[in-house]
């Protein structure tokens, strides 16, 4: 078993995920909090990569991390390299291709957070900062957890986006769905089922995790 | 000295000027508040029917929404003026506001909750606060639990010292609609006044019960579709006939004309004639009786309307003696009809008054139509209502 390609894939996961809960957060309370009439157009924007093939979406990544647009030019005269089949260029697509199982998970969590419980804080002093800190988080950890686990356990499958925008260099942007495809592609099928069997049991083991603490906060998650 | 700024008492200055007004509309239903007035330091009851506007001007005050127009000050504070654009969020307007449902934080304990208004002070003086807020309300035994651990006059306790904890310049109480037993509610509020005597912050209390209005406030502002129809002490206040309305009247089977004979002042109580057409003192033609209400601020010969609940009604087959209800009367009884287990008689005492009885209650006093019966009716049974 390609043990470099699975520790890649862990490690664009992890990265993923921690990128994802940085900044879901705030625009999951966007999501949750705003009135702004036209809100459901960026719903849509942030939802898009779950129905979108990953094809497309890779297209779209691909042109815009390249030398063809202002980003990617930008980014190739800084650096000198484009971000286009660099790591680097596979956790910006991963980030955006994951977003939605991040966000949603955020944002209904903090949508069940009691309203009266926000109005109490406010009246107690407490700024809007303070009360996403002190209240609405606290109160949305399973919320947050599954977000997390998702997004990970998202970007650990994914294999289109990475196809498009990484490519298949060992190492760099090789991950273990792409390393089963090669496999498969080379006859190799008992590699192809050591690291599908791996995907598989992880997958299993992250969402038991999730449907765990959703079934009940109290009964997987050890604290309050 | 503090004192000396202020006026006399009884003189002081309002501790808060609210003037509001908001419109609410949802869907085809429109609602607005229209609403001004001062408080004072103590206990104020906000009293109304339900969608009276009672919580939305609480609402109002605590920032929680904007009015559309209106000026809210506290003491010397301006926390809100549509003309002059203030408008203080919540959380500067040093509001103390028990929630209806309470609202404590379910992830925090009770010493938590309590110090969650006070995070800007001190470590020491921030559990000095705690601790001295806890000991006025009872609740030191109960700092580690956590709010679903205690019951729900403690947790109405919690809430209470976690909105004073913040030394607010007035505090606004939402009673729960859970009821909380008679003595449970009225230590705490023996309490909520032995604070109140050292901050002296007015207090606007929300009751849903006719009967807290005369038991907890000092003052009471009446509020009726938005608007303030009476404000005054309780007594003043309360005694004012009310309007009648179809809400008002479904609770009432009997529900009569009634013009006002007498006036006792020195009783607080009245004579009412009472009459199934507009009955007068003049009019002998028509059947009528005559009742003693409570008093209301009506003179002799105003027209009201009376309202008896069939159930409020005793019913005898001989002239009770040594009993503290003052309408006792004399009749005949026309009908019965049976609803599952309730009986309604038909009883004629010059007018006729439906009586509800229990099956029990019919065998055991061997009641048919054309009994001689006696119909007993408290004073206070008899609802007096504007006409």
């Amino acid at each position: 078993m390609d043990w470099q390609a699975f520790f890649l894939t862990i490690r664009l996961a992890m990265l993923v995920s921690v990128i994802l809960l940085v900044a879901g957060l705030p625009i999951a309370y966007w999501v949750a909090y705003s009135r702004w009439r036209w809100k459901f157009l960026l719903e849509s924007v942030v939802a898009l990569p779950i129905v979108l093939p990953p094809t497309v979406l890779g297209f779209y990544l691909l042109v815009a991390l390249g030398p063809r647009s202002p980003v990617g030019r930008w980014w190739l005269e800084v650096t000198g390299h484009t971000l286009a089949f660099t790591f680097w260029g596979l956790v910006i697509g991963s980030v955006i291709y994951s977003l939605p199982f991040a966000v949603q998970p955020f944002a209904a969590a903090f949508h069940t957070v009691d309203r009266r419980l926000l109005a109490a804080s406010a009246t107690l002093g407490a700024s809007k900062f303070s009360t996403f800190r002190r209240v609405i988080i606290p109160l949305s950890i399973p919320g947050l957890v599954t977000g997390f686990v998702l997004s990970f356990a998202h970007t650990l499958g994914e294999f289109g986006v990475v196809l498009m925008i990484g490519g298949n260099i060992a190492g760099v942007t090789r991950t273990v769905s792409i390393e089963i495809y090669d496999q498969v592609e080379a006859f190799n099928y008992s590699a192809a089922n050591h690291i599908a069997l791996v995907l598989l049991i992880v997958s299993f083991v992250l969402l038991s995790f999730v449907y765990g603490i959703n079934r009940n906060s109290g009964a997987v998650w050890p604290w309050k | 000295m503090m004192s000396e700024k202020f006026p006399p008492a009884g003189l002081s200055r309002a501790a808060a000027d609210i003037r509001v007004r908001k419109r609410l509309v949802s869907g085809e239903r429109s609602f607005e508040l229209n609403i001004s007035f001062s408080l004072q330091p103590g206990i104020t009851i906000l009293f109304g029917a339900s969608g009276a506007g009672k919580s939305t001007l609480l609402e109002c005050i605590a920032g929680l929404i904007t009015p559309d127009e209106g000026r809210i000050v506290f003491a010397d504070r301006t926390i809100f003026d549509s003309e002059e654009k203030i408008s203080l969020p919540s959380q500067k307007r040093r509001i103390g506001y028990v929630f209806q449902d309470l609202a404590l934080f379910p992830h925090l304990n009770v010493l938590e909750n309590i110090q969650y208004g006070i995070r800007n002070l001190r470590g020491k003086e921030r559990e000095r606060t705690a601790q001295a807020i806890a000991e006025s309300f009872r609740i030191t035994k109960l700092l580690h639990h956590n709010p679903s651990q205690i019951s729900g006059g403690e947790r109405q306790r919690v809430a209470l010292a976690r909105a004073l904890a913040v030394d607010p310049c007035i505090l606004l109480l939402d009673e729960p609609l859970t009821a909380l037993d008679v003595p449970t509610k009225s230590a705490m509020m023996d309490d909520l006044r032995a604070w109140n005597a050292a901050h002296k912050i007015p207090v606007l209390y929300v009751a849903h019960n006719r009967d807290e209005v005369f038991a907890l406030g000092e003052q009471v502002v009446v509020l009726d579709e938005g608007r303030k129809i009476a404000q005054g002490t309780p007594h003043a206040v309360m005694t004012v006939p009310r309007q009648e309305k179809i809400a008002q009247l479904a609770g009432f089977e009997n529900i009569f004309n009634a013009t006002v004979i007498a006036t006792n002042e020195a009783r607080g109580t009245m004579s009412c004639r009472v009459g199934e057409t507009n009955v007068d003192q003049t009019s002998v033609n028509q059947p009528s009786v005559d009742i003693e209400t409570p008093l209301v601020h009506a003179e002799a010969g105003a027209k009201l309307r009376v309202g008896i609940s069939a159930g409020d009604i005793l019913l005898a087959t001989a002239k009770p003696s040594g009993i503290s209800a003052q309408n006792i009367l004399p009749g005949k009884l026309i009908a019965m009809t049976q609803q599952d287990v309730i009986l309604t008689a038909t009883v004629d005492i010059g007018i006729r008054l439906a009586v509800h009885l229990t099956l029990a209650a019919r065998d055991s006093l061997g009641l048919r139509p054309g009994s001689d019966v006696w119909l007993i009716v408290k004073t206070h049974s008899c609802h007096l209502m504007a006409e």
